[in-house]
């Protein structure tokens, strides 16, 4: 560039691994489109890879010329990281571990510095050192790069799955008409036992249930906690004109309630979510019949 | 009187919902380790929630240590929970069913106590609170010491 000629600069040797990345860009683009990574990602269309290849050369060309090799943060990276992050959600879903997708951008250093050495042919052999060393340098940034937007898509997951897990974690199920219940698993933390009682109120108002069965059979410990979210869930129910039905209380867990002191006195309580609906059909004047033993049966 | 003697088995951090899942898993499956009953397990890791509750929300958070211990023949678990909080200024208060400083039933400390063989408070006002709990299998080994 003009300022460093007159600076009596010659090109850093960044600069110059930008510009050749630039230069040839298309080359390089053709031999990683072959590679696992581009390859296993873009499986429908090679023209697909190949240009994901190119956004890729062109954001590390930007990186070098700004001089910029070893900055993770490099704005040059700005541009390829939802596609990298959505190459890396690709590979992960196959099955590939973050090592494994490391190494896959580890293989795309050799395509690019057997290029560099060739066009270097003839070059004062310190310069080429120096031009392979920077191209080592960008390429160990990129797989940098690609680590953390795995490490990133790992947490984004999580934190997914969590919500998921909110969710799907507290089905209510309409039992019989007028009967509605929400099986309760695992921890009955304030955040869950929020949407167990939202849900639940949903559903008393849409079912236009008169009872709702609160099991929790699945919730291994009930502390004080545990069990004020269900008083709060019973009472609140109530006042939607239904009555709650707690079931699913195992011995030892009855024998803890007692000596940690809570009062259950005012929620109905059965062993099971068996006989819980049985009482709520009960109350509300259903009749099951048993043909075999009524007699009726032809049998 | 026989000599208890003990070794740590793990000291857990306190300081998020999180960690207290974390807590009652460890305290069950060492309880289930040492060979503790089913209803003893649940009473130890339901005391075990309310204790180290306390410790994240009434605390600030800190952590629990648990303890194997034996004596004679006897095997049993011990768990302190310590944070560097306001403290306690008034124990018996605290431990009265019923009485909350926040919007909690009131039950935790005093019904943790009824769930363990052996419970004690070490707390000073702006220093901090460490109470310890120990269980027994199959039921406690010497007659509770604790003063009533
Ligand atoms: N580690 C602690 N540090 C400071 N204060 C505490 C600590 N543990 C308990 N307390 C005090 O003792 C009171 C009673 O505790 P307790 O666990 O019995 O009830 P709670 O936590 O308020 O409600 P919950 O029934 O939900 O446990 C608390 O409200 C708090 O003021
Ligand atoms: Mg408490």
């Amino acid at each position: 560039m003009a300022d460093h000629e007159a600076a009596g600069e010659r090109n850093s040797s960044a600069q110059e691994v930008g510009e050749f990345l630039r230069r040839r860009r298309e080359q390089i683009a053709q031999r990683w489109a072959d590679e696992t990574l581009f390859r296993t990602v873009f499986t429908m269309s090679r023209d697909e890879a190949v240009e994901a290849c190119r956004a890729v050369v062109e954001a590390l060309a930007a990186v070098a010329v700004a001089d910029q090799v070893d900055n993770l943060g490099a704005a040059g990276f700005i541009a390829v990281r939802d596609q990298l992050g959505r190459m890396v959600a690709s590979r992960t879903r196959t099955g590939a571990g973050s090592t494994q997708i490391a190494d896959e951008v580890a293989a795309l250093r050799t395509p690019v510095a057997e290029l560099l050495r060739s066009e270097l042919e003839g070059s004062p052999s310190g310069r080429t050192e120096e031009c392979s060393v920077t191209l080592t340098a960008l390429m160990g940034t990129l797989r940098l790069v690609v680590l953390e937007t795995a490490l990133n898509a790992g947490q984004e997951l999580i934190d997914r799955q969590r919500l998921q897990l909110l969710e799907v974690a507290t089905p209510v199920i309409k039992l019989w008409d007028g009967v509605v219940a929400v099986p309760l698993i695992g921890t009955l933390d304030s955040a869950r036992s929020q949407v167990v009682m939202e849900s639940l109120l949903d559903a008393v108002v849409s079912q236009q249930a008169r009872f709702a069965i609160l099991d929790i059979t699945g919730v291994p410990t009930v502390d004080s906690l545990v069990a004020q979210h269900l008083m709060k869930t019973v009472a609140a129910a109530r006042l939607m004109g239904a009555e709650c039905i707690v079931s699913g209380i195992r011995p030892a867990i009855a024998q803890t309630i007692v000596h940690l002191g809570i009062d259950l006195g005012s929620v109905i309580t059965r062993a099971s979510l068996a006989d819980a609906l049985a009482y709520a059909l009960h109350e509300q004047g259903s009749v099951v019949v048993d043909r075999n033993r009524t007699g009726t049966s032809a049998r | 009187m026989t000599e208890t003697s003990g070794s740590v088995t793990a000291c857990l951090p306190i300081h998020s919902d999180m960690d207290l899942a974390w807590v009652r898993q460890h305290v069950r499956q060492t309880a289930a380790q040492l060979g503790f009953g089913l209803v003893e397990q649940t009473k130890l890791v339901t005391a075990a929630s309310e204790l180290a509750r306390n410790t994240l929300v009434h605390g600030g958070g800190g952590q629990v240590e648990s303890t194997a211990l034996t004596s004679g023949i006897s095997r049993g678990l011990r768990l302190t929970f310590r944070d560097e909080g306001p403290g306690i200024t008034d124990i018996q208060r605290a431990l009265s069913d019923g009485y909350t400083s926040g919007g909690g039933l009131g039950l935790g400390l005093g019904g943790a106590r009824r769930l363990v063989h052996e419970f004690s408070i070490d707390s000073r006002p702006d220093e901090g609170t460490a109470v310890t709990v120990i269980c027994w299998v199959g039921g406690a080994p010497h007659p509770r010491q604790e003063g009533r």
